[in-house]
């Protein structure tokens, strides 16, 4: 028997011998380090608007210190929540953002089960120009799509334009390739073998849709319905493009419109109505947030 | 309950053709495994039956009636997959009941098939479960459970113990086969694993690029292989092929494996392969158990050689030795008792009675 001769050189430099959790001990100070700096980033903003909806006008012409209410008042909450005007916008918010988001659902669901599972000819090209679609800016269509309603108002005499509900057209736009894009993604990820199950079972598409894969991509749904939300709930060129009386308007329209005059910013309820504005998405995120991330660790397939 | 009958079936995906037009008839009640490599077409034959692939060319009958048209759900068929294919969200019964309910069972029906079909998987205790919370076995016998409650014409096994370990397999191995004994549903089984496929099947159909090789009963494959393919696929260790020529010396017929070592064919052999023309290049195909230790007495048939063992294997029951004849590896099986040791020699005897001879060329078993 000969035996190999193993080079002992090891690693020129002396390895230093540290504990794991010492490492992970500097990993998460680091950790914090940054999500503090981030949280202050992220936090300053909303905390000023309370500040400043906590005060009266008179205090916030005033030139004292800004991070301080030295005669906290309700009086920007009292007004804007008995104001029917404020009311107003925010009703039409609210509206315009459920159905949004219903239509949304369902049209991009079934469109994305359709580019996702039933292969027919050219649904891969179909699938990416739906996500092109999405690249798009809003920016770039709001005068032509004015045009077309205007000409469509023309031509039919049916008058969209001004009206709350030619939001629940535009919006889609923007909602449907993303939500669809995001929906392909969840669907992909279920294995095949469970639509063929279903379908052996003896399901149709359409039961495969409703029984198999949308309670599996729940978590996928929720995230589609938030983002196409928070679109709806913030989108802030159409309305301010498309609508113009204030019965027609939603918040953050609404909000600039009736409460600035002029040159005069009347800061208090404008802070008070966007932070109020903000409470909508705030309490889903809140809410669904748990369900999402339970969801998430849903069992797969394989063990 | 139904039989099953392919007729020239072919299915082509743009240029390359998975299955070449096989033709294969299954008998009511009887369980048939498909085997062979990956790529060789079985998946696909078992997902044809099935109707989740179309049919190119050809026809397949389910019970008497073509089927090429036919969608999976009206073929009364039920799927095990491989990777299982439980509805994540939904629990063990309400997986079995699906099938069932989608048709429209009354609910007393769908109860009394789901209690019947856990009892016979021992899977009672686990019926209010979601599939994540099982083990991998307990999950194949859900998978086979709903198809059971559905009582198909046909059921059809993909690959279904590939994601268990081996304990588990040989373990679920025998519930599939208990399962058809109480059952007796016609069943075509798909694998790539030759032990599963020989334990399994009434009868065995090996399949390879395309087509089918063989089709028989497991001992039938085992002792009398149509082709090179077979003989070497079906059977662990694998059949050796040894290069060799037939000669004749003094109106005995022999074999030439190297210039030093010929043996003499038994009478039976040299009567059937008296014929075959000297020259042809010609391989000796002997499976390993008939290369033993050689024995104190002579037996007729059995003719002893010597040489040097390279590795040895001891199994327990048996060693496995490695040598090399000709520059071929050469595997045998030996008593433990009979002195292999790596690099020892040994006098060993092959038993020419069970030999086959192959033309090289063409891979037939002659």
């Amino acid at each position: 028997m000969s035996t190999v001769a193993i080079d002992k050189a090891g690693p020129t430099r002396k390895v230093k011998l540290r504990s794991m959790s010492r490492d992970r001990t500097w990993a998460l100070r680091w950790s914090y380090f940054f999500l503090t700096l981030f949280a202050i980033f992220s936090l300053v903003p909303p905390i000023y608007m309370l500040i400043t909806s906590l005060k009266s006008s008179a205090e916030i012409s005033a030139a004292t210190n800004p991070w301080w209410v030295f005669h906290p008042t309700l009086s920007n909450y009292v007004e804007l929540l008995t104001s029917n005007q404020y009311m107003r916008f925010f009703l039409n918010s609210a509206m315009v953002s459920i159905f949004v988001v219903t239509i949304t659902m369902l049209i991009s669901v079934p469109a994305a089960f359709a580019l996702s599972r039933m292969r027919f000819w050219g649904s891969a090209t179909l699938a990416t120009g739906v996500f092109l679609t999405y690249l798009i800016p809003d920016t770039l269509l709001f005068l032509p799509l004015f045009k077309m309603f205007a000409v469509f108002g023309d031509w039919t005499g049916i008058q969209l334009i001004n009206r709350w509900y030619v939001l629940l057209l535009l919006y889609p736009t923007l909602t449907v390739p993303f939500c669809t894009w995001i929906m392909i993604g969840y669907f992909a990820s279920i294995p095949k073998e469970l639509d063929e199950a279903a379908i052996i079972d003896g399901a149709s598409w359409f039961q495969t849709l409703t029984r198999i894969f949308i309670p599996v991509a729940l978590p996928g749904l929720i995230a589609a319905t938030i983002f196409a939300f928070t679109v709806s709930w913030a989108q802030f060129l159409y309305p301010l493009v498309f609508t113009t009386s204030t019965d027609q308007l939603v918040l953050p329209v609404g909000i600039i419109t009736s409460l600035i005059k002029g040159d005069v910013f009347n800061w208090g309820q404008i802070m008070t109505g966007a932070l109020l504005g903000a409470a909508p998405p705030l309490i889903i995120y809140a809410f669904l947030m748990d369900y999402y991330i339970a969801g998430l660790t849903a069992g797969a397939t394989k063990g | 309950m139904a039989d099953v009958t392919l007729r020239k079936v072919v299915k082509r995906y743009d240029e390359v053709e998975a299955v070449r037009g096989i033709d294969l008839d299954i008998a009511d009640h009887e369980f048939v495994v498909l085997v062979g490599p990956s790529g060789c077409g079985k998946s696909t034959t078992l997902r044809m039956i099935a109707g989740l692939e179309d049919i190119t060319d050809g026809d397949i009958m389910i019970g008497g009636d073509v089927v090429n048209d036919v969608p999976p759900k009206d073929r009364d068929i039920a799927m095990v997959f491989q990777n299982y294919a439980l509805y994540p969200h939904m629990t063990v019964a309400e997986n079995m009941s699906f099938g069932l309910r989608l048709k429209h069972y009354p609910k007393a029906e769908i109860k009394s098939r789901i209690t019947e079909a856990a009892r016979m998987l021992d899977i009672t205790d686990l019926i209010d479960r979601k599939p994540k919370q099982l083990s991998g076995g307990q999950r194949q016998r859900v998978a086979m459970g709903r198809a059971i409650v559905r009582n198909p014409k046909v059921f059809l096994f993909d690959e279904p113990l590939s994601n268990l370990d081996a304990k588990l397999r040989v373990q679920m191995r025998i519930e599939i086969k208990k399962v058809h004994q109480k059952v007796r549903t016609t069943t075509v089984y798909v694998t790539h694993d030759q032990v599963e496929a020989m334990t399994l099947a009434d009868r065995v159909v090996v399949m390879n690029h395309g087509r089918i090789e063989q089709i028989g009963t497991p001992n039938d494959l085992y002792h009398h292989p149509a082709t090179r393919f077979v003989a070497g696929f079906i059977g662990s260790p694998a059949m050796n092929f040894l290069p060799c020529r037939l000669e004749e010396a003094g109106g005995q017929l022999n074999i030439r494996l190297t210039d030093r070592l010929a043996l003499p064919l038994p009478p039976a052999r040299a009567a059937r392969y008296r014929a075959i023309p000297r020259g042809d290049r010609l391989l000796l195909g002997i499976r390993p158990e008939h290369i033993t230790e050689a024995k104190m007495h002579a037996e007729p048939g059995i003719e002893t050689f010597d040489t040097v063992l390279d590795v040895t294997e001891p199994m327990g029951m048996e060693t496995l030795i490695y040598f090399t004849l000709e520059g071929a590896q050469v595997c045998g099986r030996v008593n433990p008792n009979a002195g292999a040791r790596d690099g020892a020699p040994l006098r060993l005897a092959v038993d020419l009675n069970n030999m086959h001879l192959l033309n090289e060329g063409t891979g037939i078993v002659l």
